[in-house]
């Protein structure tokens, strides 16, 4: 007995793999005929979670691909979908008084592009030549005066929109009427803050009093709102008031604007345009 | 010793991490397939009993069989590979002298001893492997390529495995 003991523990190596060859044989040979049967297998719970895991790492790192994939497919659906198809009918206020005959007509565009950050920012709309828009024309919003019409095409029209270095638009101070003309970006590109010129400085302009149109040109109706007085100064040499204004457009989410159609405007600038008698 | 410890069960979790997740993917058209777990098994220090290495090899091979649906052949495989282990190091290595060298890797042993270990225990492994998943000498010629091919994949990987994570000992 004890012999028997010494020659096994001598040969320890050859009956460790014995036992542990034949047990991995048995496994091997009863799992072959019953595979799904057995615990050892990828339905085991704890393998299953392991892969689970795996995969959603895997998942992860196709995010962008996935991104990729839906958004080349929003835009498919966006292409099917009713705010893509130009909206044909269009809507124009007009009053039929037999006293006050009707001077500006209203056009409703919706604005399809937009800029505030540049030097000269222009606005797109999708009215145009059909809608019976011309070059020049002002053009408001609820809230303020948006600019002027720059270029038309059949069904868009662009608009030098306020905050464009070349726009000069003829305003006054309800309070005082003195007018001047308002431009912006000469100093700072703020797209809510404007600059009023050539008012004289004898006129007393205080903190928050209202600049409107004038009326002047043939682009706006008189009295239209444009902004408040900021703050008021001498710039240095001039002989002029330097009038900061508050705009009382939100040009950073314009949506709906109103073109303004002058019925009388081309009578005016004929007259104004004659060439004064020597 | 506890570190010991701890750093073979860290390899043992690695080892089956990529073996399960990455190698399980790589593969030319199922003639040379790598496994590299078995580094495990060559890299157990020298000191460990006999049955540690049998256990030890015993239960990797389960949980690698656990995740490629087969039950016992690497399991098999592995005993095999203890076997060969225990004989290689008995017939190859003076245990006096090896107080202060406890694991045999190629830094300590060098690369001609460290190669023909490898590989010698690599055929072993893959060699009972692929006839134990064939189960049939029918097509020996096709096993026997396929242990050719995957063995050098594996001992190219064992090597460069064992060149990234060498560290020449100061004699």
């Amino acid at each position: 007995m004890r012999n028997l003991w010494i020659f096994i523990s001598k040969y320890n190596a050859f009956f460790f793999f014995i036992i542990f060859f034949i047990t991995s044989l048995v496994l091997f040979i009863r799992n072959n005929s019953f595979q799904r049967a057995s615990v050892i297998n990828s339905s085991n719970e704890v393998i299953a979670r392991a892969y689970e895991t795996v995969n959603e790492v895997k998942r992860y790192i196709h995010l962008s691909v996935e991104n990729d994939s839906l958004a080349a497919e929003n835009a498919r659906l966006r292409n099917q979908a009713k705010a893509a198809f130009y909206n044909d009918s269009l809507q124009q206020n007009s009053v039929s008084d037999s006293i006050n005959k009707q001077q500006y007509t209203y056009i409703v565009a919706e604005v399809v592009n937009n800029s505030i950050h540049h030097k000269d920012n222009t606005i797109t709309i999708n009215r145009g030549k059909r809608h019976g828009i011309v070059k020049g024309m002002g053009v408001i919003c609820p809230s303020g005066i948006v600019g002027i019409v720059l270029n038309v095409s059949n069904n868009y029209s662009t608009i030098q929109s306020l905050l464009h270095s070349d726009t000069r638009i003829s305003a006054s101070i309800k309070e005082s009427s003195a007018f001047g003309s308002l431009m912006w970006g000469e100093e700072s590109y703020d797209p809510t803050v404007a600059v009023l010129k050539d008012i004289p400085n004898h006129i007393v302009v205080k903190k928050g009093q209202h600049v409107v149109t004038t009326g002047y040109s043939t682009r706006f109706p008189k009295g239209l709102p444009i902004g408040r007085v900021r703050r008021a100064g001498i710039k240095g040499g001039d002989s002029f008031l330097n009038i900061e204004v508050q705009l009382s457009t939100d040009f950073s989410t314009l949506q709906y604007v109103y073109v303004i159609k002058n019925i009388l405007g081309q009578e005016q600038e004929q007259l104004e345009a004659i060439e004064p008698a020597k | 010793m506890i570190r010991i410890i701890i750093s073979n069960l860290i390899r043992f979790a690695a080892l089956v991490f990529i073996q399960v997740f990455l190698l399980k993917n790589i593969g030319y058209y199922n003639l040379a397939t790598p496994f590299l777990y078995i580094l495990f098994i060559l890299l157990l220090p020298f000191e460990t009993p006999n049955g540690l290495v049998f256990i030890l090899s015993f239960f990797l091979g389960l949980s690698i069989d656990a995740f490629y649906d087969t039950p016992g052949v690497n399991a098999a495989a592995c005993s095999v590979l203890a076997l060969v282990r225990i004989i290689f190091i008995n017939l190859t290595v003076q245990r006096q002298g090896l107080e202060t060298e406890p694991e045999p890797k190629l830094g300590i042993m060098g690369f001609r001893w460290f190669f023909f270990y490898s590989a010698i225990l690599t055929l072993f492994h893959h060699l009972t492997m692929f006839l134990l998943e064939t189960f049939s000498f029918s097509d020996i010629r096709y096993t026997l390529i396929r242990t050719a091919l995957s063995s050098l994949f594996t001992v190219s990987l064992i090597l460069l495995s064992e060149f990234i994570f060498f560290r020449k000992k100061e004699r």
